[in-house]
């Protein structure tokens, strides 16, 4: 049967973080903000190229950035950085089948154990270290 | 290459990135944040051979894993031979223009030469 | 869509014994179509008496007998163990024998066919794919010595190496993880978290020799790499299998982690 035909979620289903749980939730963050750092990289590597032009491109690039907004796109961006590295640490060491539960009997109602507490719990620090570095960042940026 | 291998660069360069990311955002803690952009300050920065090296390296490793990021996405949104030629060959071709510029920047400001 | 309901509602159906007295009635959703006659989806409205122990099944079988003869559904078992009757169920994959009506809150329940599987009619989907990416993984032991010759003796196995892929091999092919599965949802040349499972539950199995074979068939574009471990799989899994569990598992001897 042709794939036209093959009812395939697409991607609102794919991008849909509602249903399955908060690790579904932590896949679809991982994904959006891995997406954002790499939109962040390539216009602060555009951004620091404006040194090579002296000392007025780069003021004049900085009188860009120390807005309000982008002062708030910077504490969005430390967020995601951090969110990103801790959450892609505990991915990783999923992968490598580290944490993932042990197999054995399955018993009635059948919790899989692959999504424990230890998963659940480390998905939820590293949205909260994620806060905090906001937090702090956006104080040392509005400089409270 | 093998899609093992290419996970495992991904991987890799994540892990590296971690510890060189870190050193990157906490050196605007050193000092006053507003200060340690000042124009004089950066140019210090690029001087630093190591501070400099560390830049190369942060950006090799973040180009690599980003468009490797993008392309394992782009994989999995459409099939087909040319698309995903063109997305395996397109990420590379990324990869490599980024390097370029950034390296650029880190030449010409570490030389001296702006 | 005008609501149809039974002129005698026929109690024999869905009732086991008379000893319960509460009696509701559901109203009962069904998504119809039929793709290979270009006929898009519409849903139709049935009202269904039902008791406390009422599963999914039961209703639209009620359906099938009472209101509309058409209703195109898979099943066969009516207990779990079949694999045939997966559907979407208030938007969720689970399967309709095995959900009861009374557990999901709400008076309206919409059936629609599983997601990332070709619609044959109204709920019965095509297992084409599922079935061939599982046959891929090779899903059989593979070991020169396994033919019984008057010389062999039996490979003993102790309950510890049973339970390194017991639960692995529960799995009935129903096809839920696929259907919940975020890379399913896009990718279509995906092998999926079922067989992706399966492949695992023979390289866990100390009698199967073709550890080396199976890795190199799942170490492709479309292969082990495109699960990031979102869990959804193992989310609706109605026998315990735990497919994520088994992926990062079988990941692990790619990764080095394992042995
Ligand atoms: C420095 C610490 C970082 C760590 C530990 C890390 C880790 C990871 C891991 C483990 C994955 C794989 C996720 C999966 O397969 O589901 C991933 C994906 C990704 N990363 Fe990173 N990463 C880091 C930084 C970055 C940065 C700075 C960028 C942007 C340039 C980035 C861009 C991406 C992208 C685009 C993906 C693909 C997302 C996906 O497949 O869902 N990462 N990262
Ligand atoms: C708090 C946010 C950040 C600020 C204020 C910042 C600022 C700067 C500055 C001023 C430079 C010039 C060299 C120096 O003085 O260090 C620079 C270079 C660089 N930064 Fe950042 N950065 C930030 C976050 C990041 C992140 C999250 C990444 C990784 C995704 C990153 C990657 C780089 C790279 C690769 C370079 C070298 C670029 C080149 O010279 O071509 N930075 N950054
Ligand atoms: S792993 Fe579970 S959900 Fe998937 S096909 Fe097997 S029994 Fe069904
Ligand atoms: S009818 Fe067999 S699993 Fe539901």
């Amino acid at each position: 049967m042709t794939e036209r035909l093959s009812n395939r979620e697409g991607i609102k289903g794919m991008a849909n973080p509602t249903r399955y749980g908060i690790e579904r939730v932590a896949y679809w963050l991982q994904r959006l903000t891995g997406l954002g750092l790499l939109a962040y990289l390539i216009g602060h590597i555009i951004e620091t190229s404006t040194i090579v032009h002296g000392k007025i491109a780069w003021d004049k690039m900085l009188e860009f950035t120390q807005t309000i907004q982008g002062h708030l796109f910077l504490t969005l961006v430390i967020g995601m950085c951090v969110f990103h590295t801790a959450n892609g640490i505990r991915v990783m060491l999923g992968h490598g089948g580290i944490g993932v539960g042990k197999p054995g009997q399955p018993e009635y109602p059948y919790k899989a154990s692959s999504l424990n507490y230890k998963q659940r719990l480390c998905i939820w620090v590293s949205i909260g270290l994620a806060a905090l570095a906001m937090m702090y960042g956006a104080s040392v940026l509005f400089g409270v | 290459m093998r899609e093992s291998i290419i996970m495992k660069i991904h991987y890799g360069t994540a892990l590296g990135a971690v510890a060189l990311v870190a050193v990157h955002i906490l050196m605007r803690m050193t000092q006053n944040f507003d200060q340690s952009l000042q124009y004089e300050n950066v140019i210090a920065n690029y001087h630093f051979l190591p501070y400099a090296l560390m830049l190369e390296a942060v950006l090799i490793l973040l180009s690599v894993h980003g468009f490797n990021g993008l392309r394992v996405i782009l994989l999995e949104l459409k099939q087909g031979s040319t698309y995903e030629k063109m997305i395996n060959y397109g990420s590379i071709a990324a990869m490599a223009i980024l390097i370029a510029y950034g390296s650029r920047t880190i030449l010409m400001a570490g030389m001296g030469i702006s | 869509m005008a609501v149809v309901t039974a002129q005698k509602p026929s109690e024999e159906l869905i009732t086991i014994g008379k000893t319960s007295t509460q009696s509701d009635a559901i109203t009962l959703r069904i998504a119809r179509s039929n793709p290979a006659e270009g006929q898009e989806t519409t849903y139709a409205e049935f009202k269904v008496p039902v008791k406390k122990w009422t599963t999914v099944l039961e209703a639209i079988l009620y359906v099938k007998q009472n209101l509309d003869h058409a209703v195109a559904v898979r099943y066969s078992c009516r207990q779990a163990s079949c694999g045939s009757c997966g559907m979407k169920i208030n938007g969720k994959p689970a399967l309709a024998c095995y959900t009861k009506v009374s557990e999901i809150k709400s008076n309206v329940i919409t059936v629609e066919p599983m997601n990332n599987f070709p619609i044959i009619r109204d709920l019965a989907v095509d297992f084409k794919q599922l079935t061939s990416n599982h046959k891929k993984i090779k899903p059989f032991i593979i070991n020169e010595e396994s033919e019984v010759t008057p010389e062999s003796k039996e490979f003993i196995q102790t309950p510890k190496d049973l339970e390194k892929f017991l639960q692995f091999s529960y799995c009935i092919k129903c096809g839920l993880c696929n259907s919940a599965c975020p890379t399913m949802a896009t990718d279509t040349s995906f092998i999926g978290p079922q067989g992706l499972a399966q492949a695992y539950r023979y390289v866990a199995d100390n009698r199967d020799k073709g550890k080396e074979e199976r890795l190199k068939i799942v170490d492709n574009s479309h292969g082990i790499w495109r699960c990031h471990f979102a869990g959804s799989c193992s989310h609706v899994c109605p026998k315990g299998v735990d497919p994520a569990m088994a992926i990062q598992l079988l990941r692990g001897y790619m990764l080095g982690f394992q042995k």
